[in-house]
């Protein structure tokens, strides 16, 4: 190994957010929803999709289908495309590519897409099929799916770090006041620590209002180099730094930190900034434990006190650490695929000045988080990625 | 331990369908299977680094060798933490919510996921195994280090994994089998509420017969598992009513394969054995498969006594060996049948009986009350194969090492 160091990224923008409003249950296939997030970014961008010439697609429900499939479906001539099969750490993932794809001319616009329908049963099929590993030593063992899985690592940082219900309650409701203010979110009524605390258990400790609500949608955004943007009119923003692991800290007996605690470094030095420049996050919510080891491995706090930093917060887009302004997945509804997606199309509108109700005050940075694959006893993958506005 | 009897059926309530738990494996993980069948804890062993491996894998972490054989490894290991399932989308589980589950770092180096049994607590010590579940695929319990099984036998999950004859009512097909009085008496002892043992042509005198009649719990009924008429009468009476079937047609005569009178010979002994399982099998098995899930009591296992000339010929009983083929292949289609019911279908395998007719072969041989304790063992732990007595356990560990010494030197 040379030690050669990463490329800061050169005029990598984004731009488009797009979302397909969820819905609980949709009778369409993945390719219905994803064609309504191509639709969305050719409006918004005023580019043709038929002039993409990179795709980036993320779904679990595209069987029997890849993205060369959607290529053929649309009507589109790519010369870059890539399929990324990583769930909640896709959206990261995604970004990462399609920058060094753009910056170095491969393609000059590439369209992110993430989207995945939800039949009635599909949940549980996927759930039964989404590893070897879960295949042979998960899901028979109780079929409780990620519920169970994200239920041992919060039972684990309960017992290890003191946190209590209350802590991630906290999380929840405050999530829940920003959903509110989020016309597309799933959930619509007011959510109190009381009604959190109240809730049936689902695998406990994990109880109902812990777990993400499975839904239809699709989220969306175009990578480009800023003189496509600029030459488009298009408001963007800049892509100051990313990370990605896979398989961190296998030594860890059970999961409490995620890649980010060993790639942290590496991101705020190519973003040029720290934790404390930050002003608006999306962690990746797909349980709350998972939430506060973000607060701690992206240094927000230190390791053991996001219960502190929980309690002594304001979590919601009014507050002082503005945290997943939409919602997030546990009040907007968990999207497939597409729940590491909506982090960055938030990022977006916030740091573009669209996000209406929500809006944080003039943020200049934001961080976007992703995590997911439950392998088998913990989730192998975590990316995370930081965004400049135009006054940062 | 035990459970309270259960009430009397009430006909007029929907008799639960037998559904089973989620069964795909890869190829890889079938190794635990073989562990699980014969009640030992293997997991995979790198050969060239002795990394143990959990889940299955094709190569291994450490040093991507791929020599990867199932080990008997240590079942000991520390709870890490624990969840309590109450939402499932899988249909078998809804009806076992709550479910305990845990995460066991095993002191052989993985993590095991599993079901916990008995009180299990993060941080402590536990006991790991290997078991079946309903559709005879592989899972993975834990229960408290030290803990007897008692302390976890009246547990549902355990319930699931096992075929407790606690209150069970059992049918014997052979009461003139040398170790049929025994076998009743071991299954009355654990608990079962009553025993049928068939007799074929009663006025025939049979000391095993009398023997049978006088123990509290034994019903001798008139069977003849030869005789399709016989079987349909003692199935119109009893089907509906017996949760565990002991198939052990005994019919043992010597001889070669040149033996003049070896082809009737071998008619005889397929008519009681292999035969009379198919029959026996054709006028229980559907209506145990339809009660697989009759809860509190469920019919629960099938199981075929068979001695060892089944897996090699024994070329000085050649007619009774093969008989004892046919019967073993039977028995793994019917395995194969009454899964979906979620019957299990438990072979037991032993060597020379304590018995008049083997009379010649030098001990060590299996007493009658070491068969019937082997009946229950492997209902209790829920074992699908056992060899019983030290030559079966001989043979199994030589015929897994290499067959064809066996099939040598086994008989000489």
């Amino acid at each position: 190994m040379t030690g050669y160091q990463r490329q800061a990224y050169r005029n990598v923008v984004i731009a488009a957010p797009v979302t397909v409003p969820y819905q609980r249950y949709s009778e369409q296939a993945a390719h219905w929803w994803f064609g309504a997030a191509l639709r969305g970014l050719a409006q918004r961008s005023g580019i043709s999709h038929r002039d993409f010439d990179g795709l980036s697609a993320a779904s679990f429900s595209l069987a029997p289908d890849s993205a060369v499939a959607l290529t053929q479906h649309f009507g589109m001539s790519v010369r870059w495309l890539d399929n990324v099969p990583l769930g909640g750490a896709a959206a990261t993932a995604a970004i990462r590519r399609a920058a060094r794809a753009v910056e170095s001319g491969d393609a000059e616009v590439v369209a992110c897409i993430a989207a995945d329908t939800n039949h009635i049963d599909s949940f549980r099929q996927s759930l039964s099929n989404f590893s070897r590993f879960a295949q042979d030593a998960v899901y028979p063992m109780g079929a409780g799916g990620a519920n169970a899985s994200f239920a041992h690592l919060t039972d684990h940082y309960m017992r290890r770090y003191n946190a209590t219900r209350e802590d991630f309650g906290r999380i929840c409701v405050a999530q829940r006041t920003n959903a509110l203010a989020n016309p597309n979110a799933l959930m619509k009524k007011p959510l109190t620590l009381e009604a959190y605390l109240a809730a049936p258990p689902i695998s406990e400790p994990i109880h109902l209002f812990d777990c993400v609500m499975p839904c239809a949608g699709a989220e969306a955004f175009l990578v480009m180099r800023e003189e496509t943007a600029t030459a488009q009119g298009l408001p963007f923003v800049r892509l100051a730094g990313s990370i990605e692991r896979h398989h961190a800290f296998p030594e860890d007996p059970v999961q409490d930190r995620g890649g980010w605690a060993r790639d942290v470094d590496e991101l705020y030095a190519m973003a040029g900034c720290g934790p404390a420049d930050i002003d608006v996050l999306q962690t990746y919510d797909d349980y709350p434990v998972i939430v506060m080891l973000q607060f701690e491995d992206l240094g927000f706090c230190a390791k053991g006190e996001a219960k502190e930093f929980v309690r002594a917060h304001d979590l919601t887009f009014a507050g002082d650490f503005p945290q997943n302004t939409s919602g997030g997945q546990l009040s907007a509804g968990q999207a497939g695929a597409a729940g590491g997606h909506m982090g960055v199309v938030e990022s977006l509108r916030q740091l573009l000045g669209e996000a209406g109700a929500r809006q944080v005050k003039t943020p200049r940075r934001a961080m976007a988080l992703g995590f997911g694959m439950i392998n088998y006893d913990r989730g192998l993958s975590s990316g995370a990625v930081i965004l400049e506005g135009s006054g940062a | 331990m035990s459970l309270p009897p259960p009430p009397r059926k009430n006909p007029l309530l929907r008799t639960a369908t037998p559904l089973l738990p989620p069964q795909p494996r890869s190829r890889r993980a079938y190794g635990l299977t073989a562990a699980a069948a014969e009640g030992r804890f293997a997991l995979q062993k790198c050969a060239g680094c002795g990394t143990v491996i959990y889940p299955a894998r094709d190569a291994c972490p450490a040093c991507l060798g791929q020599s990867l054989r199932f080990a008997d490894v240590s079942p000991a290991g520390e709870l890490l933490s624990v969840t309590r399932i109450h939402s499932t989308a899988d249909p078998y589980f809804r009806r076992l919510v709550p479910i305990r589950q845990g995460l066991v770092r095993a002191d052989a180096g993985p993590n095991l996921i599993c079901f916990l049994l008995g009180d299990c607590a993060p941080g402590g010590r536990v006991t790991l195994s290997l078991k079946l579940a309903p559709g005879g695929d592989p899972v993975v319990c834990a229960r408290p280090e030290g803990a007897p099984l008692s302390e976890i036998e009246d547990d549902p999950m355990w319930r699931q994994l096992t075929a407790n004859p606690e209150h069970a009512r059992v049918l014997i097909s052979d009461g003139r089998h040398p170790a049929a009085a025994a076998m009743a008496r071991a299954l009355l002892g654990a608990g079962a509420a009553q025993v049928y043992a068939g007799i074929a042509e009663p006025w025939k005198p049979s000391d095993e017969a009398d023997q049978l009649a006088k123990i509290d719990g034994v019903e001798v009924i008139d069977l003849d598992p030869r005789d399709e008429r016989s079987v349909a009468e003692a199935a119109a009476a009893l089907a509906g009513k017996i949760e565990i079937v002991v198939q052990c047609g005994f019919h043992y005569r010597p001889g070669t394969v040149m033996d003049a009178n070896a082809p009737l010979r071998l008619k005889d002994m397929m008519e009681g054995g292999a035969l009379g399982l198919m029959r026996l099998a054709q006028a229980f098995g559907q209506a145990m498969m339809a009660r697989g899930a009759d809860e509190p009591r469920p019919a629960l296992a099938w199981v075929n006594v068979l001695s060892l000339a089944a897996r090699m010929a024994h070329p000085m009983a050649a007619a009774h060996s093969a008989a004892q083929a046919a019967e073993l292949s039977l028995a793994q289609s019917l395995r194969a049948t009454m899964a979906p019911g979620g019957i299990r279908v438990i072979n037991l395998f032993h060597g020379a009986l304590d018995h008049g007719w083997f009379e010649a072969v030098p001990p060590p041989k299996v007493a009658p009350g070491t068969l019937g304790k082997a009946v229950v063992t492997a209902l209790t732990e829920g074992l699908e194969d056992m060899f019983i007595g030290p030559e079966a356990e001989d043979f199994r560990d030589r015929f897994n090492a290499n067959p064809k010494e066996v099939e040598r030197k086994w008989w000489s």
